[in-house]
């Protein structure tokens, strides 16, 4: 890298929420927890997207982070499933790889992406083609999980201004006072992501968060829904 | 030598007219428009009027049900297999216009399940006259208002009723229930649209949907042409 900001501008498209990548259509299991009353107002939607931040966050950032660096693609995504054990969440995460593979090829062209690609045509899970995505921008470990982490935030706090009609001040406010958080989330699981370059992919997170899982389940089982996850 | 571009630049772009197997992909043709405006009525009349002599598939893009997917399963225009139900998170018009992935997956799921394909019609789901598919997910688009729904509609434009390639105004037997005044719908979309077609059309009537299969054959003749 040329020096410490090359890149800034890439982080800014990769990160930017209408990066067109499919996850417009999923709320990162806010619609469900609306529903449950779990969700009702701009302190819920704090607490959910911290628990949000800390479990499913953290490892996802740590699988984009590990990607970024080289660790090979296919072994993380294997270890991403390890990590998902709701298969409705499984089947979202290689879903969203694989539109978010299609943005990547377009925007940051790269042999990586292609070898991917070709070995999983119906997709790897999201943040293994995120890290790689970056890895192709010319991006570092950090950003990638960077980018995890503030999706797996960024997500529940547009489907709640959409689901809830709240304050969309106040849910920007929300991500905005989880940033130190988020900070320190990225820098711990670009830490393990380098550990894992060394010891292997057991030292990635795993960190999750039950009622996700249980609630990504009773969510794909609705007849009528506004969110695809 | 087997030249596939894909190996380099940019990769299964939605546009490219070939798939990656070399074969012609089917033509994409978009429905949008206002709700209750007919375009499920209009999609389904297409299948049953284009199905003898092509290979047809249907992507649907409901709001939160998959009322619209059911329908066309319930009057069985087409085979389950053929029609594939795409989610919006409550956002209809991103997903055939600003984000685009998830139709394209559709698209390309049913060119390889039950391709290869002629024509593959992409309905929207319903919202505003704001509107408008992607030139990246369909080759021609048709925006479907009804004289219902107010025979202002025309005159006030707006990019849907403007540029689509094919205006359809539906339920024109309403008209006279309605007040409806066809003639100033037709003068004021011909003002907004210059030279681009536009159809007057009643599902109700015997074959009311052959000018909107006419057109469509004719698109279909210039894209295998």
């Amino acid at each position: 890298m040329a020096g410490a900001q090359a890149g800034r501008a890439a982080l800014l498209v990769l990160a930017d929420g209408r990066f067109p990548a499919g996850g417009h259509a999923h709320s990162g299991g806010a619609e469900q927890a609306v529903r449950a009353g779990r969700i009702r107002d701009a302190h819920d939607l704090a607490e959910y997207c911290r628990g949000r931040l800390h479990t499913a966050g953290l490892t996802a950032a740590a699988l984009a982070a590990a990607a970024a660096g080289g660790l090979d693609p296919l072994e993380l995504d294997a270890a991403a499933d390890a990590r998902t054990p709701s298969p409705a969440l499984r089947a979202t995460a290689r879903r969203l790889g694989r539109q978010l593979m299609r943005a990547a090829r377009a925007t940051w062209p790269g042999p990586e992406l292609t070898a991917l690609a070709t070995a999983l045509p119906r997709g790897a899970h999201q943040p293994v083609v995120l890290g790689l995505t970056a890895r192709s921008a010319a991006l570092t470990p950090e950003d990638a999980a960077y980018c995890a982490l503030y999706e797996a935030v960024s997500g529940p706090a547009t489907a709640t201004v959409r689901l809830l009609g709240l304050d969309p001040f106040e849910a920007t406010a929300v991500l905005a006072r989880l940033a130190p958080e988020l900070d320190e989330a990225a820098a711990r699981a670009t830490a393990r992501a380098a550990r894992a370059a060394h010891e292997g992919t057991d030292v990635l997170p795993a960190a999750a968060g039950p009622l996700l899982d249980i609630a990504a389940e009773a969510h794909a089982a609705w007849p009528v829904r506004l969110f695809a996850s | 030598m087997h030249l596939d571009h894909s190996h380099e630049g940019p990769a299964a772009v939605g546009a490219d007219a070939l798939r990656p197997d070399g074969r012609r992909r089917a033509l994409r043709v978009g429905l949008g428009g206002p709700v209750g405006s007919g375009k499920t009525a209009t999609v389904a009349a297409l299948c049953r009027t284009l199905r003898e002599r092509h290979s047809l598939a249907v992507v649907t893009n409901d709001i939160y049900t998959r009322e619209d997917a059911e329908f066309l399963l319930r009057e069985a225009v087409l085979p389950p297999e053929r029609i594939q139900a795409v989610e919006t998170g409550a956002c209809p018009h991103t997903a055939i216009r600003d984000d685009i992935s998830a139709n394209l997956e559709a698209v390309e799921d049913l060119e390889d399940a039950v391709g290869p394909l002629d024509l593959i019609l992409v309905e929207s789901g319903g919202d505003n006259l704001t509107a408008t598919f992607s030139r990246g997910l369909v080759d021609a688009q048709i925006f479907v208002i009804d004289v219902a729904g107010g025979d202002d509609i025309p005159r006030k434009g707006g990019p849907g009723v403007t540029t689509a390639d094919l205006l359809v105004i539906n339920k024109t037997d309403l008209a006279p229930y309605v007040g409806s005044d066809l003639g100033r719908m037709a003068r004021d979309a011909k003002e907004q649209r210059g030279e681009l077609p536009v159809l007057f059309t009643s599902l109700k009537g015997q074959d009311g949907v052959a000018p909107v299969a006419d057109w469509v054959r004719a698109r279909l003749a210039a894209w295998t042409a």
